[in-house]
């Protein structure tokens, strides 16, 4: 304690301001300030103008709305079908998620635990797929997709996703668990337990911290995702909230207060969501991909 | 290493006394009960070899097609990669695709950089500022390239143009998605914006791991703020470094969503990329057997630069 209490002026002179004279800081919370100030105009444009009627935007594209008028937003959550949009994104991204986790762990467990001969070019097996574009398969994978009557629907979309990000997931977690002590799972089995068990109850409740970063990385990637769902459900009524947006700016694309309404409402969901989960988003995205 | 007291297991045989000795080689291989048995892995590999595994190498030889999608093919050997070295519009999207993705690469990551050691300051506003910065990469690209799609607007008085013009600067109004010479970079600026605050967050998370008694050190050996940049902090920045120029380098490698948003690779061919055109010939064009032939050299490219990145940025990576 005294120690920290001794050290305290020279550690703050050591830190990160330095001894950068006090206007210095000042200078250069105006200067990242402004750069915000800048970075957000184009986010400016789209809330100013989602709050605007057409005479407004084609008089005074860049002013403030004044009145503001709110009525876009009711008018683009149902022209763009967004209520549907945003279910369809919700069950394939939360059922994606669910198979990522179960087949992803339970692989890497595997793999982890096993980092010899059979288990270690599985290992490579899977990293080979971080590397491969999905472009190379996929129109294979488009006619397996048609073949099997999936294009439009649920279960299409999310076998997709559960192995397109699969090699990510298993890279993510056999590095987790290369990492985690084994004592505890080999007490378990001694003590009796099955695999399965001594998985489900002693090895998957100790992957929570990488648990969180798959579910975040994948979520956003899923959420976010156009290509693919483009192709697979384009048309169809399983839509998936940038499909869904992007059919709906095609069709209103001269309205821009009503297109700026319909990207606000669909940006909406995934902003609050980061807004709070904030520090693990960051923190996910930041460490998560470190090999 | 894993040596579990003695407690033999029916069915599993164990050589007797097969505590792994030091110096002895390779350890005797045995039957290690703690292994969990291969079943866990089994729907792993199913669903991958379903997924990626048996589309990519259909895709391979697809690429040696005449395929329409439809119905049978037949094997043409090189022709699609010889048709390829004739069809002026890949091999603009080649050449802009490789043009988008230097771009990105390198604005992206120097302004990810720059805002990194901003906001790794005292500043009050940090925190803040780290959200703004990042948000927009959590948003789908499409959308971001709607929004921009109108902040690139060639009207004078709306988006870009218009704000060009209220801060005195009208003279460098363009149009911005219109113009062939400038559609490309006008995409790679609205990518960098969108991305610009996830480099940062890598280069945070870089930076943070810098000890401080390595900089006080520095310090008192009397070294300026540049010289403990260039020779403190940057050679700790670099597996942050190495993470950024992998992910930016395979985005912009495989760039389809902004493109197809916000130009569709036009006006003209001027702002094609690999993506959008092995996009066009499949499902626009039915030439599926063309199409995966392109696919085939983008993987190629991607391959290629992941293996060299990793190679030569593992190499110059040191630890504090």
């Amino acid at each position: 304690m005294s120690v920290t209490t001794a050290r305290g002026p020279a550690d703050r002179k050591a830190g990160r301001g330095g001894r950068r004279p006090r206007y210095g800081q000042y200078a250069l919370e105006l200067v990242m300030i402004a750069v915000a100030v800048v970075f957000l105009f184009p986010v400016y444009a789209l809330i100013t103008l989602a709050m605007k009627d057409p005479r407004q935007i084609a008089e005074s594209p860049l002013s403030l709305p004044s009145p503001p008028t709110f009525g876009n937003f009711g008018d683009a959550w149902s022209s763009a079908s967004l209520g549907p949009a945003l279910l369809n994104s919700t069950v394939i991204t939360v059922v994606s998620l669910l198979l990522l986790i179960v087949v992803g762990s339970t692989g890497a467990y595997y793999l982890a635990r096993c980092a010899r001969g059979l288990g270690y070019g599985l290992y490579i097996l899977f990293l080979l797929g971080i590397v491969l574009p999905f472009q190379l398969g996929m129109i294979p994978l488009y006619k397996l997709v048609d073949d099997l009557g999936w294009l439009g629907t649920y279960q299409g979309m999310v076998l997709f996703y559960t192995g397109i990000q699969l090699p990510f997931t298993v890279f993510l977690y056999t590095g987790f668990i290369r990492a985690l002590p084994q004592d505890y799972a080999q007490a378990a089995l001694i003590d009796g337990c099955n695999h399965r068990q001594a998985f489900t109850r002693i090895v998957f409740p100790l992957l929570r911290p990488i648990t969180g970063t798959v579910i975040i990385l994948n979520a956003v990637f899923i959420w976010n995702d156009f290509f693919t769902p483009l192709l697979y459900l384009g048309g169809s009524d399983k839509e998936t909230v940038p499909v869904g947006i992007f059919a709906f700016v095609g069709q209103y694309v001269s309205d821009y207060g009503l297109v700026f309404a319909g990207l606000v409402l669909a940006a909406l969901p995934i902003l609050i969501v980061f807004v709070v989960l904030q520090r693990y988003v960051i923190k996910g995205f930041a460490g998560g991909l470190k090999g | 290493m894993t040596s579990t007291p003695q407690k033999t297991v029916p069915g599993v045989v164990t050589e007797a006394g097969d505590v792994p000795r030091p110096g002895r080689g390779r350890p005797a291989r045995r039957r290690d009960h703690t292994v969990p048995p291969w079943l866990f892995v089994v729907p792993a590999l199913v669903v991958y070899a379903v997924v990626v595994l048996y589309p990519s190498l259909a895709g391979v030889m697809y690429a040696f097609t005449d395929w329409s999608g439809i119905g049978g093919f037949s094997f043409t050997g090189t022709d699609n990669f010889r048709a390829l070295l004739d069809d002026s519009r890949a091999l603009e999207s080649v050449t802009n695709t490789l043009l988008l993705t230097i771009a990105v690469v390198v604005v992206q990551n120097g302004i990810g950089l720059l805002l990194a050691l901003g906001v790794h300051t005292n500043i009050k506003s940090r925190a803040v500022l780290r959200l703004i910065f990042f948000a927009p990469a959590v948003v789908s690209p499409v959308m971001v390239a709607i929004l921009w799609k109108y902040v690139y607007n060639p009207e004078n008085g709306a988006g870009l143009n218009g704000l060009l013009g209220a801060v005195g600067l009208g003279g460098l109004r363009q149009d911005w998605l219109g113009n062939p010479s400038l559609a490309l970079w006008s995409v790679a600026a609205m990518v960098v914006w969108q991305y610009a605050g996830y480099s940062m967050v890598v280069f945070l998370a870089g930076l943070q791991g810098v000890p401080a008694e390595l900089h006080e050190a520095a310090r008192i050996d009397g070294a300026g703020s540049w010289q403990r940049f260039r020779y403190v902090t940057w050679p700790l920045l670099a597996p942050a470094l190495t993470i950024n120029l992998m992910l930016s380098t395979i985005g912009g490698l495989k760039l389809f969503d902004q493109v197809y948003a916000a130009t569709n690779g036009g006006p003209g061919t001027s702002s094609e990329t690999l993506s959008t055109v092995l996009y066009k010939e499949a499902f626009v064009y039915g030439k599926f057997g063309y199409s995966t032939a392109v696919a085939l050299v983008l993987a190629l490219f991607v391959a290629a630069v992941s293996l060299v990145q990793l190679r030569y940025l593992r190499a110059r990576e040191v630890t504090a």
